[in-house]
């Protein structure tokens, strides 16, 4: 287990934005110069930032500051216009959503999107990489398919604790579309943890979710933080973010506009400015 | 209502197999009734045709419903080109098979064994399936439709066409035998030879009973297409009750999501779309090309649609749903009614001669003319009935007859493992669930 630590350092497209704390070494997510147009549209404009490994970073800033279109360049549904991506240290820049998942880069979607005609335990028991039966040959062929009934029997065992971990055990046998909300926020977090991930980006993971259930989630954040994993959210409730999130970077018109804890992002003018809407 | 609830309800706790035999043993007694109320002497001859055709119909559009069903049901992949995979399947393995001597006029071919022709077809079909998807399947499902509903015409003047009624390449002789068709290995043909050879006590006996060779003949040609829907049930269900199956629902339900979580789609929808292709080829050569010989018109899109219309009254997603489908579509909304029609054609007295003159008849509360009409035309009208079951179907159970049943897509038994079930320390729980699954890929 890793020591969550705050550090994390801009690395800004504009060179007077301050950095709180020198470039870190060994970055786990390093944005460089990240831009993706529209049409004429810049939607993201040469964002720069870094991710510690363990760290638990939020991503925050006005509607329509980029932050969406941010993630969906790094996790691969958009590919970016410019600048690049590196994940581990490896160059992922424009690689496909299955490729970074399965490199251990995953995300969750700002809609819950969950498979809703299957039920509960079998949205869960997709996640697991690399399973023996996803071979058509081996499900089928018979001296095979006992390979497949043996792992069955694990991702089975694994996928029941991990509704028990997410509390949401009880509805295992339900179809995922008959979920409440904020269960569908639960199922979605425990399907991406399934994929034996390094790193989470969450997209709006609390929005729609009932303060009591936002705790629980928040603690399971915290939890799985303290094994190792490294957490990139995405939050429009300042509170949270700033309660929970030891580094935080602000977008402002696809742009980094400045990095660092809770107190300097609170102590910034220019992120009052964006956020009431400057120019005063 | 109640009672057909109950009955309904009764019926359910039936093990599939269970289900889809009691469903076409009532089907065949249905048929035996209706033949026993208008053949006379010939009853029993007339109930073996009826039980013959049948079964070669619902043998028939059970392997097609199964293929669409992997295809459209499990993966949403909108296929509507059934037809033209069928007819690679048969005009390939029409080719492989055909005479290398055929009589004057006939198109030769290679003069295969009809298992090899059979292959052939399959393989065929899966290849052409391929090409036909992978441009299609990195675009939306409705391209996919348009993709192949186009390629299936394609296909079908493509083999119409003069230019490759009979070709040589290389000194071999083949063709299509363009719009006369080809004649070949005839499947029923080789069921023929081992009913009328070993068998024949069999057949002595049922001609003794006032059945007819080539009746029995049909029934047993139509059994075999049943062994081959029991078969590929048996490995469409192993394929779907996997990771694999999982992985096809999942993009049937996003696939997006599904490549967030590490799948690559490609892949599985690639794979998915071939095997369907391949079962389909198998349908059409022995469908189709039942009898030994194929043409291009017996490959025109409407048979796709009423693959898809029993898929949709089975239940799209469910594999016994899919057999269960055909049977009905074929049997009751199919073939029942062209056989009420030819031998009831004068119910009701003499049918009027159009549609107006039945329905104006109404104003005077009569309604025998319109029932005498529908009688007479029942051949056309039963698609009226098609679309009147389906708009049925669509509204009130909108799932088929047995899509609203829970199928996971698993190989083993999804009950909370008994270790797992409380007892455990919350942290030792925490700990490997962070860790995922390292179940997974242990052997690869």
């Amino acid at each position: 287990m890793s020591e969550p630590e705050a550090v994390g350092a801009a690395v800004g497209a504009d060179s007077d934005v301050p950095t709180t704390s020198d470039a870190i070494d060994a970055p786990l997510l390093e944005v460089d110069g990240l831009r993706k147009e529209f049409g004429g549209v810049t939607a993201v404009d040469g964002a720069s930032f870094r991710v510690a490994p363990g760290s638990f970073t939020g991503l925050i800033g006005p509607n329509g500051a980029g932050k969406s279109t941010t993630f969906n360049c790094i996790t691969g549904i958009h590919e970016p216009t410019g600048g690049t991506v590196r994940f581990d240290g490896q160059d992922v820049t424009g690689l496909a959503p299955f490729t970074l998942a399965q490199q251990g880069l995953v995300r969750t979607f700002q809609i819950a999107r969950e498979l809703s005609e299957m039920t509960v335990l079998e949205n869960v028991m997709l996640a697991p990489p690399g399973q023996t039966g996803e071979s058509a040959l081996r499900a089928v062929l018979p001296g095979l398919r006992k390979q497949v009934r043996e792992a069955e029997r694990d991702i089975v065992e694994d996928a029941w604790e991990t509704l028990e971990f997410f509390q949401i055990d009880h509805l295992a046998h339900e179809n995922a579309g008959s979920l409440s909300g904020g269960q569908r926020k639960l199922l979605e977090m425990a399907r991406v943890l399934s994929t034996d991930p390094e790193m989470v980006l969450l997209d709006e993971p609390l929005a729609g979710v009932n303060p009591t259930l936002e705790e629980k989630l928040l603690d399971r954040i915290d939890e799985l933080r303290r094994d190792g994993l490294t957490f990139l959210l995405v939050e429009h409730d300042m509170d949270i973010i700033m309660r929970h999130c030891e580094h935080i970077i602000v977008m402002h018109q696809g742009q980094v506009l400045a990095e660092g804890d809770a107190e300097t992002i609170q102590s910034d003018e220019r992120v009052l400015e964006a956020y009431l809407g400057g120019d005063v | 209502m109640s009672t057909a609830h109950d009955v309904w309800d009764r019926l359910e706790t039936l093990p599939d197999y269970g289900l889809v035999a009691l469903f076409i043993l009532a089907i065949w007694l249905l048929l035996s009734l209706f033949a026993a109320l208008v053949g006379g002497p010939q009853a029993p001859n007339l109930a073996a045709g009826f039980v013959s055709s049948v079964t070669v119909l619902i043998g028939a559009f059970a392997l097609l419903t199964l293929a669409l069903n992997l295809q459209w049901g499990y993966t949403g992949l909108f296929n509507i080109g059934v037809a033209g995979f069928m007819a690679v399947g048969a005009y390939t393995t029409a080719i492989l098979t055909a005479p290398t001597n055929p009589a004057a006029g006939a198109v030769p071919g290679l003069g295969l064994p009809l298992g090899i022709g059979l292959l052939g077809g399959m393989v065929m079909a899966a290849i052409v399936g391929a090409l036909a998807a992978l441009p299609a399947l990195r675009l939306r499902a409705d391209y996919l439709a348009i993709v192949t509903v186009a390629l299936s015409e394609i296909i079908r003047l493509f083999v119409n066409w003069n230019g490759v009624a009979q070709l040589a390449v290389a000194g071999v002789e083949f063709g299509t035998g363009g719009a006369t068709g080809i004649s070949f290995t005839s499947p029923s043909g080789i069921v023929a030879g081992v009913v009328n050879g070993p068998f024949s006590p069999l057949v002595a006996a049922a001609e003794s009973l006032g059945v007819s060779g080539p009746n029995v003949v049909n029934f047993v040609y139509g059994l075999t297409l049943l062994a081959l829907v029991v078969a590929s049930y048996w490995v469409l269900s192993r394929l779907v009750n996997s990771p694999f199956g999982r992985v096809l629902k999942a993009i049937r339900e996003d696939e997006q999501v599904t490549q967030s979580l590490g799948k690559d789609t490609r892949l599985f929808k690639i794979k998915a779309f071939m095997i369907g292709c391949a079962l389909m080829g198998l349908a059409g050569a022995l469908f189709r090309g039942s009898a030994g010989y194929i043409s291009p018109a017996q490959f025109r899109p409407g048979i796709t649609f009423y693959v898809f219309a029993a898929l949709i009254i089975g239940g799209s997603g469910s594999n016994t749903g899919s057999i269960l489908g055909a049977a009905t579509f074929s049997a009751l909304l199919f073939y029942l009614p062209a056989r009420l029609g030819e031998f009831f054609p004068n119910i009701g007295g003499q049918a009027p001669g159009n549609v107006v003159d039945a329905v104006a008849a109404l104003g005077a509360l009569d309604v025998s003319p319109l029932v005498a009409y529908t009688i007479a035309n029942i051949s056309t009208l039963r698609f009226v009935l098609i679309g009147v079951v389906l708009i049925y179907i669509i509204q009130r159970r909108p799932l088929g007859l047995l899509g609203h049943r829970n199928e996971p897509a698993a190989s083993v038994d999804l009950r909370r493992p008994a270790a797992a079930d409380g007892g455990e320390p919350r942290d030792a729980r925490r700990a490997s669930s962070a860790r995922g699954s390292d179940g997974g890929g242990d052997d690869e």
